[in-house]
């Protein structure tokens, strides 16, 4: 073949790469994202890819037989928390986001209809999207994934993936939970709303600015972030100093080894939350409740947080429990694994 | 009259680390996020020494005891450790660009501390890790000079050096990758920018040790240093062991250098600036170099981990800092001053 004919072939197979998507998927719909992109999506949505963590609960929680994999492998211990067919599905990595791990070979190797993420839309988000999906031909949609916007995130890709009434009755949830919070938040007066310190990396000084997406869930229960004063933005250091003259009623963590150790330490001592025990550790199996990563999974998190924060506001917690991981996670939770699971979620003496 | 002034100028130099040092430190003892006054510090430390109670809340005593006392403490002994390794190396190296990093220190204790925070370990095995980590990537580099024949061995050592830090440096990318997004990696990230902020008395306590066992054959050996500038040949011809000197000089200023990273996180430009301003003010005569670098290196730390709290209600991490500082601050150096530095 000479070169000619050698690039023109290569073009061709090009183009075949490029458009054959479009063109096998029978029927199409034109679907308008977060961002305003318009895409169109295949009416049957068979394989869903997820591409970052956010994204992968909230298609987990609604369409598990969809999901084409997990953005990375869950742990022994996240797995005993996520049913049994599903917690082996592969692995292939972030697809976008701080950290882009995943191989655009090996996405497409997985043949997903659909690629979702959620979380923050911007410009960088949308210039990724637009990438990947000229680069695949597979369409790549955008949600919106901050904590307020659950139940219409829920509704939306419900209704994308064909699983409706699975979305409804999810976005329910989120509803009924966010304005029972917004209730009991309601209730405490403006200058009695807890002011809370979350303490994170290993000593603990590492915290959520105010905006910051890992708070979210804190503005939701009617708490105050005391890092607020330290500016807006994302995570920051902090100095223990600074801790100091917030002088937090609470802390919050997702850290088994600093919530031990800073209830001893006698550098935390002073601090109200240390004096009166309010220490707190964000369950993590297999989501985090708190953040981490900050998607559906928070949820639960709202009624955990309620609990630890108005102790007046009667949350069974073990029922919710059980009640959120069976419709979301579609686990029955055992006796002994919701004590495993919230042996920490509370301060010790 | 004539000669007077060179004399005055010398004491000058010779003067001003010190003074400002100790400048630097008064400063930035009453710099802070907590409100303390000058007397309460004082009353405080003078409290604590005499073992009576000084009378203030709880509160305030921790904070300037457990807080502001050792973290300047660590300032000081860190920047001054940091100083002292990279005026060794420069020395043992004959090369005024090396850094105590060169071989591969810093990358090693950073492969450990990521290592640690990977594992969710408790913050002491963090730093654990990071100490050995550091001592055995030197250690690695050295094994490596020795085993190689033929060469310079100064020359292969930095190599090595090179070598081992890129391999370290991808080992420490790899686990990144790997961290949970959400929670570790941005503590691996703030780790490796370098901060003070978190440093206890436990902490400072624990790293003194290492660093003063450093620093002893530093100072004993002060007058052997200079001739270790000389070609490796003619320090020998002088009754120089070069090989054995090298080895004890390059133990010394690594273990100062990991004690410090160890608490502190990795915090560049330190040991590479500061012993080239210690050289323009008292020469390269080491004896009076390294405790000029000493410091200078404390004092600068401390001066710039004060900017560090105080520039925002967040830390802005040291190593940021210092490069942002050092490195328009060192090509100032370059262009302006004559005096080499041997």
């Amino acid at each position: 073949m000479n070169r000619r004919g050698f690039l023109i072939a290569l073009g061709l197979m090009l183009q075949a790469l490029l458009f054959s998507p479009q063109m096998a998927g029978a029927e199409t719909r034109a679907f308008v994202d977060a961002a305003g992109r318009k895409v169109e999506i295949p009416d049957n949505v068979h394989r869903v890819l997820a591409a970052g963590p956010p994204a992968s609960v909230l298609l987990y929680a609604l369409a598990p037989d969809k999901m084409v994999g997990w953005v990375r492998e869950p742990s022994a211990d996240e797995k005993a928390f996520i049913a049994a067919p599903y917690h082996d599905l592969p692995a292939y990595g972030r697809l976008t986001g701080k950290g882009n791990t995943a191989n655009i070979e090996m996405v497409l190797k997985m043949k997903p209809d659909l690629i979702i993420d959620v979380g923050t839309v911007d410009a960088t988000y949308v210039s990724l999207a637009d990438r990947v999906q000229q680069q695949t031909g597979i369409p790549y949609i955008l949600i919106d994934g901050s904590f307020a916007k659950t139940p219409d995130s829920l509704r939306t890709l419900g209704d994308l993936l064909g699983v409706k009434d699975k979305g409804e009755e999810l976005a329910g949830y989120a509803d009924a939970t966010l304005k029972r919070v917004d209730a009991v938040a309601a209730a405490v007066p403006a200058d009695k709303r807890p002011r809370v310190y979350y303490g994170r990396g290993p000593k603990g000084l590492e915290t959520g600015l105010a905006g910051s997406i890992n708070m979210e869930v804190l503005g939701a229960v009617g708490a105050a972030n005391v890092a607020e004063a330290a500016g807006s933005g994302g995570l920051a250091n902090v100095s223990l100093e600074q801790v100091l003259s917030w002088n937090p009623e609470v802390i919050l963590t997702l850290d088994p080894n600093f919530q031990a150790s800073v209830l001893h330490d006698p550098l935390w001592a002073g601090i109200a939350a240390v004096k009166q025990g309010r220490v707190y550790r964000a369950p993590t199996l297999p989501f985090g409740w708190f953040d981490s990563p900050p998607g559906v999974n928070r949820l639960i998190g709202v009624a955990w947080l309620t609990s630890v924060l108005y102790p007046d506001s009667h949350v069974d917690l073990r029922t919710e429990t059980r009640d959120f991981y069976k419709r979301f996670y579609h686990v029955e939770v055992t006796d002994e694994q919701l004590d495993g699971l919230l042996a920490q979620s509370s301060a010790k003496p | 009259m004539s000669a007077g002034r060179p004399k005055a100028a010398a004491l000058i130099r010779t003067a001003a680390p010190p003074v400002l040092l100790v400048v630097v430190v008064l400063i930035s003892l009453v710099i802070g996020k907590y409100n303390v006054s000058a007397r309460d510090i004082a009353a405080v430390i003078g409290a604590k020494l005499s073992g009576m109670p000084s009378g203030l809340p709880p509160t305030v005593e921790t904070v300037i005891w457990n807080v502001r006392l050792p973290r300047v403490a660590c300032g000081l002994f860190v920047g001054a450790s940091l100083a002292a390794a990279g005026t060794v190396y420069q020395g043992l190296f004959r090369n005024p660009l090396v850094s105590p990093d060169i071989l591969g220190v810093s990358a090693g204790a950073s492969l450990g501390a990521v290592l640690g925070i990977f594992l969710s370990l408790p913050v002491l095995a963090i730093q654990g890790l990071a100490f050995a980590g550091g001592l055995a990537a030197v250690g690695l580099v050295y094994m490596i000079g020795a085993a190689v024949r033929g060469h310079d061995p100064i020359l292969v050592l930095v190599l090595a050096g090179v070598a081992i830090g890129a391999l370290l440096g991808a080992s420490i990318s790899l686990l990144k990758v790997l961290a949970d997004p959400y929670n570790q990696l941005p503590a691996i990230t703030f780790w490796l920018l370098g901060s003070l902020a978190s440093v206890t008395r436990g902490d400072f306590l624990s790293v003194l040790p290492a660093m003063i066992v450093g620093l002893i054959p530093m100072v004993l050996l002060r007058w052997r240093v200079n001739l270790m500038t000389l070609d490796d040949q003619e320090a020998r011809a002088l009754g120089i062991e070069t090989t054995r000197m090298r080895i004890i000089l390059i133990a010394a200023a690594t273990l100062m250098t990991a004690a410090a990273v160890s608490i502190s996180g990795i915090i560049g430009w330190i040991g590479l600036l500061v012993p080239h301003v210690a050289r323009v003010l008292v020469g390269p005569n080491f004896s009076r170099l390294l405790p000029a670098s000493l410091l200078l290196g404390g004092g600068y730390l401390v001066a710039v981990d004060t900017l560090a709290r105080s520039m925002a209600e967040i830390e802005v991490p040291l190593g940021i800092l210092t490069a942002a500082i050092g490195a328009p601050f060192f090509i100032w150096l370059l262009m302006t001053t004559r005096r080499g530095w041997q």
